[in-house]
C-alpha cells in the first residue's frame, strides 16, 4: 500500500505492528511447548515457560541421616548443610543459594523463616540457617530415622534432555516414530506413479467420458474420510489383510489419488502444446512421451503432491487408529500421543511437550526446506 | 518380518508393479492385440490408442472407486442395518440418533465450526495477506504464520493444551487471570464457549492456507485499478474493500469452501482436547465414539456428515465443469 498517495509513515509503523503481533500470537504457543520440552520436570510446574530463564522458588526434602550425630554434653547433634544432599547437589551443583524459608512437614513446607529454631515432633530442636546450614539437637539418643526437612530455595533455571530421553527410550517413542515413517514413506510414493498415468490420461488423450471423470474425481476430493471406515475395514478383514501396515498403505493410497490426480492433471494440462505434438509427429507413443516428457517436466508438481501426502500421512489419526492394530507394536506418533500418553501422563507436561516435539520435529524440517513447493502445490490444489 | 523390511518390499513391489504394469500393458497392446503392421496396421494404431486410455486410467480408477466411491454406497447401506447388521432397520438408527441429545449437540456444534472456522481463517488470512503485501519483511512473516499447517491436529492440540491448562504455572490463560487477580479456570470445561477455544486451534491452522492463496490473489490483481482508484482520491480501506476485495472475491469464495470441507472431517481436536466432553463433540468425533462398537450408528453419523458436504461437493464440480469449458 505505499504507492498511496498521502500515506504517512505512522500508517506504516502501525502495520509493522499489527503483524508483529499477529506473528508473536501464532508463534508463542509454539514456543512455549519447545521451551517446555526443554525444561526440568519440576520446575515445570512451579513457574511457567515464559519464567524458563529466570530462578524459581522451588521445594526440595532432605531426609537427616543420623550417622553423622555426635553427643556434645548430654545433647545429641546433627549439623551439616541441606546443599550437600545429594538430591541438592544434583541441582546446585555444588553452589549455595539463599534459603528463605523452611519446614517440617510436607504439608506447611515454608512454615518458618530461615534462621528460627523450632521444636520438632519428634522431640527436639530445628535450626536452618539462611546459608543452608542445619543443626538439631536433641537430649535423647537419634533411632535410625532422622527426622525430614523442607526447605524452599531460589533455583536456577535448568534444561535437560532428560524429556525427550523419557519419552523416546521408556516411553515407546522410538517405536511409534519409526512406525510413522513405516506408514508414511510407501504411502507418499506409491499413489504418485498411479496418479501420474491418470492424470496424463486425463490431461492429454481424447476420449470419450474424459469430462465426467474428471468432475468424479473433483467429486471425490471431499468425499468424507469417516465414510469409508467401516465398508473397508470390512472389505480388508474379508480379504485378509485386516489391521495392518499393508491395510494402512492401501487406504492412504486410495484416499491420496483425488488430490493427487487433480494436481498432476491441473499442472500437466498447462505444459506446452507444442513439445508433445512434436514428440507425437516424430512417432512418440504415449507412453515414451509419457515417461520421456511428461513425467521429468512435471517434477515440481509431483514435488508438491509428494510433500502433501508425506505431511498428511504423517499427522494423521483417523486412519491410523482404524486401519492399524492398536498394540504398541504398531501404534504411530499420533495414536501414541492421543490414546496413550494423554491418558498416562496427562499431567506430566515435560514429558506430552517432548512427545509433541518429536512427532511435530520431522513435518516442520520438511517444511521450512520445501515450502516452495507446498505454496506451488497449495495454488494449484484449490478448486479454482 | 519386521514391518520396516515389509515398508521397504512394499515400496518396491508397489512401484516396480506399477512400471510393469504401465509398461507390459502397453506393450501388449501395441504388439500382439492391435499389431501396428500387416494389413489393418493404420485402424489397428487408432483402436490401439482408443484403448490407451483406459490403460492409463485402469489403476487410479480401480482405487478410486473401491476406496472412495464405494464405501458412501456401502456405508450408506451398512447405515440401513442393526448393530450386528443381520437385521434391516430402515432409518432406524437415523432417526435414534436425532432422538438423542449428543447428536443434536454435535450438529449443533459442528455448524458453529462450519460458520466460525472458515470466516475467521479467512478473515485472518486475508488480513496477513494484505498487511505483509509491501513488508520487508513479509515473506517471513508469512512463513511464521503458514508453519502451523505442518503440524498435526494431534500436535497443535497439546500446544494449544499449553496454553488452556487450568493451572497459572502451564497456562498462560490462567497465567493472565492471575496477574489480574483472577481465579483459575479451566478453559475447556466453560459450556458453549469451549467450543470456540477448540475452534481456534483449525483457525490457527488454516490461516496459514488461507493466507498464501489469497495473498497470491492480491498479488495477482491489475496494478492500473488500484492506481486509478487512488488517483480518483480512495483511502487505503476503499481501496482494499472496494477495489481489491471484489477482484479476488473468487478466490475468497475457494478458500472458504476449502476450510468448510476441512473442518466437517477434523476430529483430531476434538478427540484430543476434551475427548467430546462438556458439550464438545462435532459429527466426526462423534462418530467415533460408535467405530468399533456400532458399525450402524458409526456409517449413519458418517453419512450425515456426507449430505452436509454434498452441496459444497456439487458446487465444486459445477466450477470445475464450467471452467473446462
Amino acid at each position: 500500500m505505499d504507492n498511496i498517495a498521502g500515506q504517512n509513515s505512522g500508517n506504516r509503523v502501525l502495520v509493522n505492528i499489527t503483524v508483529l503481533v499477529l506473528v508473536l500470537l501464532w508463534l508463542l504457543p509454539t514456543i512455549g511447548l519447545f521451551v517446555s520440552s526443554f525444561r526440568d520436570r519440576e520446575q515445570i510446574s512451579v513457574s511457567g515457560w515464559w519464567q524458563a530463564p529466570f530462578s524459581v522458588e522451588q521445594n526440595f526434602r532432605i531426609r537427616v541421616g543420623t550417622d553423622t550425630a555426635r553427643e556434645e554434653g548430654g545433647l545429641f547433634i546433627i549439623e551439616g548443610n541441606v546443599f550437600d544432599e545429594p538430591d541438592l547437589m544434583a541441582v546446585f551443583e555444588g553452589e549455595r543459594a539463599q534459603i528463605a524459608a523452611f519446614g517440617t512437614r510436607a504439608v506447611a513446607t515454608a512454615e518458618f523463616a530461615a534462621g528460627e529454631q523450632v521444636e520438632l515432633r519428634q522431640g527436639g530442636t530445628l535450626r536452618v540457617d539462611p546459608d543452608g546450614s542445619f543443626r538439631v539437637e536433641n537430649t535423647e539418643a537419634f533411632g535410625a530415622r532422622g527426622p525430614t526437612i523442607y526447605v524452599g530455595a531460589l533455583t536456577p533455571p535448568r534444561f535437560t534432555l532428560a524429556n525427550y530421553r523419557t519419552v523416546m527410550f521408556a516411553d515407546g517413542m522410538d517405536r511409534a516414530f519409526i512406525n510413522t515413517l513405516t506408514v508414511a514413506i510407501p504411502a507418499t510414493i506409491i499413489p504418485i506413479l498411479i496418479a501420474a498415468f491418470a492424470a496424463y490420461a486425463l490431461a492429454w488423450m481424447d476420449f470419450p467420458g474424459r469430462g465426467l471423470l474428471i468432475a468424479a474425481v473433483v467429486g471425490l476430493l471431499v468425499v468424507p474420510l469417516q465414510l469409508a471406515l467401516v465398508p473397508l475395514l470390512r472389505l480388508h478383514t474379508e480379504i485378509g489383510i485386516g489391521q495392518s501396515f499393508l491395510g494402512i498403505w492401501l487406504a492412504h493410497t486410495g484416499f491420496g489419488l483425488p488430490l493427487a490426480v487433480y494436481l498432476l492433471r491441473n499442472y500437466m494440462v498447462g505444459l506446452p502444446r507444442d513439445i508433445i505434438e512434436g514428440a507425437k509427429v516424430d512417432g512418440a507413443t504415449d507412453f515414451q512421451i509419457f515417461v520421456r516428457i511428461i513425467l521429468p517436466l512435471s517434477f515440481p508438481a509431483l514435488a508438491s503432491f509428494a510433500i502433501f501426502q508425506f505431511l498428511w500421512t504423517w499427522n494423521d489419526l483417523l486412519v491410523a487408529k482404524v486401519f492399524l492394530p492398536s498394540g504398541a507394536a504398531s501404534q504411530v506418533m499420533t495414536v501414541k500421543i492421543a490414546d496413550d500418553l494423554l491418558g498416562s501422563r496427562g499431567g506430566d507436561w515435560g514429558i506430552l511437550a517432548g512427545a509433541a516435539f518429536v512427532s511435530i520435529a520431522v513435518p516442520l524440517v520438511v517444511f521450512f526446506t520445501m515450502q516452495r513447493y507446498l505454496v506451488r502445490g497449495l495454488l494449484a490444489g484449490s478448486v479454482k | 518380518m519386521p514391518p520396516v523390511l515389509q515398508g521397504i518390499f512394499t515400496i518396491i513391489i508397489g512401484v516396480g508393479g506399477c512400471v510393469a504394469y504401465f509398461y507390459f500393458s502397453n506393450l501388449v497392446l501395441d504388439k500382439v492385440i492391435f499389431p501396428a503392421r500387416g494389413p489393418n496396421a493404420g485402424r489397428n494404431i487408432n483402436r490401439a490408442n482408443k484403448v490407451r486410455p483406459w490403460l492409463f486410467l485402469f489403476p487410479a480408477m480401480f482405487a478410486l472407486g473401491l476406496y472412495l466411491a464405494y464405501p458412501v454406497v456401502g456405508s450408506f447401506w451398512r447405515s440401513l442395518f442393526d448393530r450386528s447388521g443381520n437385521n434391516f432397520i430402515g432409518l432406524g438408527n437415523y432417526i435414534d440418533l436425532f432422538q438423542g441429545s449428543t447428536f443434536r449437540t454435535a450438529v449443533f456444534n459442528n455448524l458453529m465450526w462450519v460458520l466460525v472456522v472458515p470466516a475467521m481463517a479467512t478473515f485472518f488470512g486475508l488480513l496477513v495477506a494484505q498487511l505483509t503485501d509491501r513488508l520487508k519483511w513479509g515473506n517471513i512473516a508469512k512463513s511464521l504464520i503458514f508453519m502451523p499447517m505442518a503440524i498435526s491436529f494431534v500436535g497443535a492440540s497439546l500446544i494449544w493444551r499449553f496454553v488452556y491448562a487450568a493451572n497459572p504455572d502451564i497456562g498462560i490463560i490462567n497465567a493472565l487471570r492471575d496477574f489480574f487477580g483472577m481465579t483459575t479456570l479451566d478453559p475447556l470445561q466453560v459450556r458453549f464457549w469451549n467450543n470456540f477455544f477448540l475452534m481456534f486451534i483449525l483457525v490457527w491452522i488454516q490461516t496459514g492456507f488461507a493466507m498464501v492463496i489469497l495473498s497470491a490473489a492480491l498479488r495477482g490483481i491489475p496494478e492500473e485499478t488500484i492506481e486509478a482508484a487512488i488517483i480518483d482520491g480512495a483511502n487505503p480501506f476503499q481501496v482494499f474493500f472496494q477495489i481489491k476485495v471484489p477482484q479476488i472475491m473468487g478466490t475468497i469464495v475457494v478458500v472458504w469452501t476449502t476450510i468448510t470441507i476441512l473442518v466437517l472431517k477434523v476430529f483430531d481436536i476434538v478427540y484430543t482436547m476434551t475427548g467430546g466432553n462438556f458439550g464438545t463433540h462435532i459429527l466426526p468425533s462423534y462418530m467415533m465414539t460408535y467405530m468399533f462398537r456400532d458399525d450402524g450408528r458409526a456409517t449413519a453419523v458418517a453419512f450425515v456428515i456426507m449430505i452436509l458436504v454434498l452441496p459444497v461437493m456439487i458446487w465444486n464440480i459445477r466450477q470445475a465443469r464450467a471452467e473446462m469449458r
